[in-house]
């Protein structure tokens, strides 16, 4: 038994197929890179997976259990931790205290919230920032603040929503190393991306889909030759 | 511990009021205002740190005074009764609606309070035999004196803000505030939104019960029209966070105290000054202005609010540092 899985994963709007018979297994301790182009899908098993939607069919196992049919908050409870690609701070609330509330989904006491908050914040190289609001942040700010937030509920697996995408070069760097350094730390990742340089980089495997079904899995370099990626990403031309 | 001793004067302050003033009309706009204390922290509760705002605190206000109006009026018991099962007797009328209200997001909950409010009045009205309906209850007041009643309010208050006060600071407080903020973001930390929204209306729910029952025990007459008021309890709670300042600590205290002040400025006609006025001219047309004036306190409130949110936006808790310099810029001009 893998240690997550999607199975199956069907999401109809209506009459459209957001995403249509998309499985995938990750092992722990794995980085899995989901790629595809705009609208193929990726945020939208990302919202089945944590719960915002319910799947119109197919299963999502994790560590054994079904959780498609769980509310989002159990989902967290359980590991699962995610940032949003459109970042959702908590803006009128500091950065120490927008992690301070993800931290009491495993802190008993506030001693014990503000303590798992302040460690998060070091790891994730936030110090100097953690007395401002957090509508203040300029993007890169609210990018690192969605993973801190995140970390801070202690996910066995970490779901990464484009955090890459808007940085500059140096930024970039940074985001890099911080999602080395989650790896490093234990926590199985699942990342959207668009930035070609931070997916080839980071992934252990690559799992490719469009138009709500999978084009491709394989290494970096395995989903780079790929006929049908290319043929998405740049036209049938170069495929 | 500077930051608790403004609080600790002013409770002392208050504590020594009826001491030093003895009128009982001061002693009355007094209790008046710190029951307006505990409705206005209640609001903020759950308006203002939660974000779900309510325009039918009337419906809470409302079951907590016929709690204590019933009580003794079918069970000759005590209407003192009514403060402790007031509060309770709020909490399960808003526990089921809010159960159903707070699936739905964005205006549902505030228009369906409207709603609520209104329901409860109407059927406080029709149901005669149970309620007396539009003749009201009736109860003998215990005290003659208003000293023990301001008493009674003061702690009230006090509880009520440092109740709310510690929950705002403890988890609760923080998943109310993320909930207000995000909601989905809230979702993705763990937080049982539904769970912690009714949780926050119950409590919002108990202390505004508590605050009608003290209303019957003082007033020691009720009727719909004026614990269900639309206008007199639930926008007035709005107002009186709206000028305080929405989700601030002290915001609600600050708040009461100006619209019971506002409040009481119309309704005695600014003290009788269009009165006397009128009196002292000979004119009419003052004479009728006098008696428009004490019954626009709507309008006046309306703009109260329009100013205060124009200039204001954060209410005077909210906005005391802008408040501040503005003070201080003028004196460095002049």
């Amino acid at each position: 038994m893998a240690f997550f899985q999607v199975e199956k994963l069907v999401k109809y709007f209506g009459g459209l197929a957001a995403v249509n018979g998309v499985s995938f297994q990750v092992e722990k301790g794995e980085i899995l890179g989901l790629i595809g182009p705009n609208g193929s899908g990726k945020t939208t098993t990302f919202n089945m997976i944590s719960g915002y939607h319910r799947p119109t069919s197919g299963r999502v196992v994790f560590k054994g259990g079904e959780i498609h049919q769980l509310p989002t908050h159990r989902i967290c409870k359980l590991g699962i931790g995610r940032t949003f690609q459109v970042v959702k701070p908590l803006g009128r609330m500091s950065v120490l205290d927008n992690v301070i509330a993800a931290a009491y989904s495993r802190a008993g006491s506030p001693r014990e919230a503000r303590g798992l908050a302040l460690e998060t914040i070091r790891f994730c190289g936030m110090d100097a920032v953690k007395d401002q609001l957090a509508k203040s942040l300029p993007i890169a700010g609210r990018k690192r603040l969605e993973i801190a937030r995140a970390m801070a509920t202690k996910p066995e697996l970490l779901l990464l929503d484009e955090t890459a995408a808007g940085l500059n070069p140096t930024e970039l760097l940074d985001a890099i190393d911080l999602i080395k350094k989650i790896r490093e730390n234990g926590t199985t990742i699942i990342i959207i991306e668009h930035i070609m340089h931070v997916i080839m980089t980071i992934s252990d495997r690559i799992h490719a889909i469009n138009f709500g079904q999978t084009i491709g899995e394989g290494t970096p370099q395995e989903v780079a030759q790929n006929k049908a990626v290319i043929e998405a990403y740049l036209g049938t031309d170069y495929a | 511990m500077k930051k608790n001793l403004v609080p600790l004067i002013v409770l002392a302050a208050l504590a020594a009021f009826p001491l030093v003033v003895e009128h009982n009309y001061y002693l009355h706009l007094m209790i008046l205002f710190l029951m307006w204390v505990v409705i206005g922290s209640a609001w903020n509760l759950i308006a203002g740190y939660t974000g779900q705002v309510s325009f039918g605190d009337a419906a809470f206000f409302g079951s907590g005074a016929y709690a204590a109006g019933l009580l003794s009026h079918h069970l000759q018991l005590s209407a003192w009764w009514g403060l402790a099962i007031g509060g309770f007797v709020a909490v399960a009328v808003g526990m089921p609606f809010g159960w159903i209200c707070f699936r739905m997001r964005g205006a549902y909950f505030a228009l369906a309070t409207l709603a609520l409010n209104e329901v409860l009045r109407h059927s406080a009205a029709i149901a005669e035999g149970f309620t007396g309906g539009m003749v009201g209850i009736l109860i003998m007041p215990t005290f003659v004196s208003k000293v023990p009643y301001y008493y009674v309010a003061l702690a009230l208050a006090a509880a009520s803000m440092i109740s709310i006060q510690w929950i705002v600071h403890a988890k609760p407080g923080y998943y109310f505030v993320s909930i207000r903020e995000d909601q989905d973001a809230a979702e993705s930390l763990g937080i049982d939104t539904h769970y912690y929204k009714m949780l926050s209306l119950a409590i919002a729910a108990f202390w505004t019960g508590v605050a009608g029952s003290l209303y019957m025990n003082y007033m020691g007459f009720i009727d719909p029209d004026v614990v269900f008021s639309l206008h007199d309890i639930s926008i007035m709670a709005i107002l009186v966070g709206i000028v305080g300042g929405v989700g601030t600590v002290y915001g609600p205290a600050v708040g009461a105290f100006i619209m019971v002040t506002v409040q009481e400025l119309f309704r005695s006609g600014f003290f009788g000054l269009f009165e006397y006025l009128g009196r002292a001219t000979g004119s009419a047309a003052v004479e009728s202005m006098a008696k428009t004036i004490t019954g626009a306190h709507v309008l006046g409130f309306g703009i109260l609010v329009v100013v205060v949110i124009l200039v204001l936006p954060n209410g005077i808790v909210g906005d005391w540092p802008k408040i501040r310099s503005a003070f201080s810029r003028n004196k460095i001009a002049a």
